[in-house]
């Protein structure tokens, strides 16, 4: 088969910059430590998720020192807990799943960013280090009221952080 | 040069006149579904902008529903069987089969539209059950009328038998000229074809094995992980169903406008046999961001998805090394000077060059979307249609209305209205979508979601790192409007030249390429191999990752009831139709879930 000279060079430079490509995300994902919503949760009965004991009251719970997990439902067309509170500096792990519909689950400005399924439970884990309030928004169309689907979390200076019912520990 | 190709030539209309009949008849319907489609997108053009906002908010989603069907399943498949139609017979050279199998598939085609779309339209009806605001990707547990899925699976089996028709063709063209090579067009068509069959096993599985019993109430559960994942089985290789007609209009009918010739029809085959291969594998990476898929299924998807770019880069070289050839051979010099002397003033060479310049755009912000962790980033946000608006909303849309430009007239034997004001649309579409997509794109860094009628929050603002939120919002909505515009330009413009007075010698032959086929191994036109290779690795890229989604949840899913699409909010609905037996099911299975 006849490839002129110049479509060789365009052909190799192509396969270069689909390597390099993948080499980048391959450094995100493995080096740089972007972890991704993956399949290390077990699925769920979405119409029981009163009796789970994660999802039966949706909170933020500390699991170690600095260490938090928030238990987070979203349905139409809310998310819970609203807000989500937690400490700045910690490491926060969220599970959240959905009784009804798709949802979508964004920390604006920032890369935290999953699907919700009925029956399964995404796994996402979060640094937050700037102190602040940050809206979440489900960005999976849900249903006619999608667009009033909204939340807030809120990450407290350290200091200044006390997990409900913690006062009485 | 391009007088003397028009000089008197037979027409496609002269010479197959029933054919002619039959891809005007196509490519009409989908002109139709244009000017519709393009109603509903400059409504939620400004209503999502707050611009202009007229109905309640929750109509949104029907009429962005009513324009993402339109758009990707109507304009683009009934283009698609029209000009494949036109390139099967032309390129062999001869007429169909039987002429009442094609106007039966074209029929089938029709109804299945119109029984998806009265459900769609529906969802504008208050008291109606009738209702499907599911969006063009229709996820369960959100469930739409059953007429809906039911009309789908009646229009998906039309696009089958136009493939077998042109199948047919080929056999018969084949026992006539057992030693010659496949021509271009035909090659094309049918490796389309084939890649359309092995990714439509997904869709059937989705939409016969699940969803539509589903809809009908056979049964109540469903795995909303696995009807998902087979909708992108089939809703990646879609994206290149849409996009492989306007590539066979830019290797076949492109270099001839540009005055020149085909650089190389090998490489043309090469491109599409890796698009028959590489375009089912991928389709995970629509799901990067789902639960219940390892990193390790989506890293896969990931790297087929980048060597999906090979084709593409190979086709930005043959077709602007074609132009540039077309352009000396019009007399034109230098590194860059031959730019200019290439045909401008032609609206369907323009339309189709502008549409190529966008679609590298769209390849960055694709690959963008491709990147495994970078696409946390911007999955689901308003940068994702910024991204298609440059791919199939220009690189395969303008194509096709520039492709039209030149083959309407020969297809009706009437010359093209106005050349000035097909020329000005073109140009129209291009500055409008350019708007419109980097708005879009913009806002989607910013986090602005799509598929949401009124992305104003009450707990917080977006943040614009540069502009603010409402430059955006006027920009998306300025560029709407021209596209809009630009629609109404095209459509117009083609029913005068309908209208208008029946000439002769319109017909513009195609310039033979520079390299032709007898310049490639037989071994391309060997499509038994081809398709082999392309079962094989979709086998490979999607046995493991539906097994473990069978074996995690189960094939009708841990315990999900659906949840019907209407209009009224669920509760009312519920109330409303708990005393009536024949919604009492839906009843029940809403209150399921209803906290």
């Amino acid at each position: 088969m006849h490839i002129h000279d110049y479509e060789k060079i365009w052909l190799v430079l192509a396969m270069l910059l689909i390597v390099a490509i993948i080499t980048t995300i391959t450094y995100g994902a493995t080096a740089a430590g972007i972890g991704m919503i993956s399949d290390q949760e077990e699925t769920i009965d979405s119409n029981a998720l009163d009796e789970d004991e994660r999802f039966a009251e949706p909170r933020v719970e500390q699991v170690g020192e600095n260490e938090y997990e928030a238990y987070v439902i979203a349905q139409q067309f809310v998310f819970s807990p609203d807000p989500i509170e937690v400490p700045a500096n910690s490491r926060v792990t969220f599970y959240i799943t959905s009784p009804d519909v798709l949802h979508g689950f964004h920390v604006e400005g920032t890369n935290a960013n999953t699907m919700v399924i009925p029956g399964e439970v995404s796994k996402l884990t979060v640094e937050p280090n700037e102190p602040g309030e940050y809206g979440i928004v489900c960005n999976e169309y849900c249903g006619s009221g999608h667009h009033t689907m909204e939340g807030l979390l809120i990450v407290h200076p350290e200091d200044e952080f006390e997990l409900e019912g913690d006062s009485d520990e | 040069m391009s007088e003397q190709l028009e000089s008197g030539a037979p027409t496609f209309l002269d010479r197959f006149p029933q054919e002619a009949k039959v891809v005007r008849a196509a490519l009409g319907s989908s002109f139709v579904a244009l000017f519709l489609g393009a109603l509903f997108g400059i409504v939620q053009t400004l209503h999502r902008t707050d611009v202009f906002r007229f109905m309640d908010a929750e109509y949104y989603y029907t009429v962005l529903t009513a324009h993402g069907v339109l758009m990707v399943v109507s304009f683009t498949i009934f283009f698609l069987v029209g000009i494949y139609t036109w390139g099967v017979v032309r390129s062999l050279d001869r007429p169909l089969e039987n002429i009442r199998f094609t106007w039966a598939w074209y029929g089938m085609m029709v109804a299945g539209t119109l029984l998806a779309v009265v459900p769609i339209l529906g969802g504008f009806v208050d008291t109606s059950e009738l209702s499907a605001d599911v969006l063009f990707t229709f996820y369960a547990p959100k469930q739409a009328h059953p007429l809906f899925y039911g009309g789908l699976s009646v229009f998906l089996i039309g696009t089958w038998m136009a493939g077998a028709d042109w199948f047919r063709s080929y056999f018969a063209w084949k026992q006539e000229n057992p030693d010659e090579r496949i021509p271009l067009q035909t090659f094309m068509a049918l490796i389309t074809m084939l890649m359309w069959y092995i990714a439509s096993i997904g869709i059937t599985i989705a939409v016969v094995g699940f969803l539509l019993p589903w809809s009908l109430g056979l049964f109540n559960d469903i795995n909303a992980l696995l009807t998902r994942t087979l909708f992108w089985f089939w809703g990646h290789p879609v994206v290149y169903f849409w996009l492989m007609p306007a590539y066979m209009l830019w290797y076949t009918v492109l270099p001839t406008i540009s005055g020149g010739r085909l650089f190389s029809d090998p490489l043309g085959r090469v491109v599409f046999i890796l698009f028959l291969m590489l375009s089912t594998p991928v389709g995970i990476h629509h799901q990067y961001l789902d639960p219940g898929i390892s990193e390790g299924f989506k890293a896969i998807a990931m790297t087929n998805t980048m060597f999906l770019l090979l084709p593409s880069l190979l086709t930005a070289f043959t077709v602007v090394a074609s132009m540039e050839h077309g352009a000396r051979q019009r007399g034109g010099t230098g590194l860059f000077g031959w730019l200019r002397a290439l045909p401008w003033r032609d609206p369907a060479f323009t339309g189709m060059t502008l549409a190529g310049l966008m679609f590298a755009a769209g390849g960055f912000s694709g690959m963008v979307n491709a990147g495994l962790n970078i696409n946390y980033l911007v999955h689901n946000t308003l940068w994702v249609p910024g991204h298609f608006h440059l791919t199939v909303g220009t690189a395969v849309a303008l194509t096709f209305m520039a492709g039209t430009y030149w083959l309407w007239p020969q297809l009706t034997n009437r010359e093209l209205y106005s050349r000035p004001i097909a020329l000005a649309q073109v140009i129209l579409w291009f500055v409008g979508m350019a708007l419109m997509s980097n708005a879009m794109h913009v806002a989607g860094l910013f986090g602005m979601p799509r598929r949401t009628a009124e992305p104003q929050y009450e707990g917080f603002d977006f943040t614009a790192t540069f502009g603010s939120i409402a430059e955006f919002d006027l920009q998306l909505a300025i560029g709407g409007t021209l596209l809009t515009i630009s629609t109404l330009l095209f459509v117009v413009n083609i029913a005068l030249t309908s209208a208008g007075p029946k000439v002769s010698g319109l017909g513009k032959p195609l310039s033979e390429p520079l390299s032709g086929p007898e310049d490639s191994p037989e071994i391309l036109d060997n499509l038994k191999l081809w398709i082999v290779i392309a079962l094989v690795l979709v086998v490979l890229a999607y046995t493991l990752p539906l097994a473990s989604i069978i074996e995690r949840g189960g094939v009708f899913g841990p315990g999900v009831d659906p949840v019907p699409m209407v209009v009224e909010p669920l509760v009312a609905y519920a109330e409303a139709a708990a005393g009536e037996s024949a919604v009492g099911r839906l009843a029940t299975a809403i209150g399921g879930v209803l906290p």
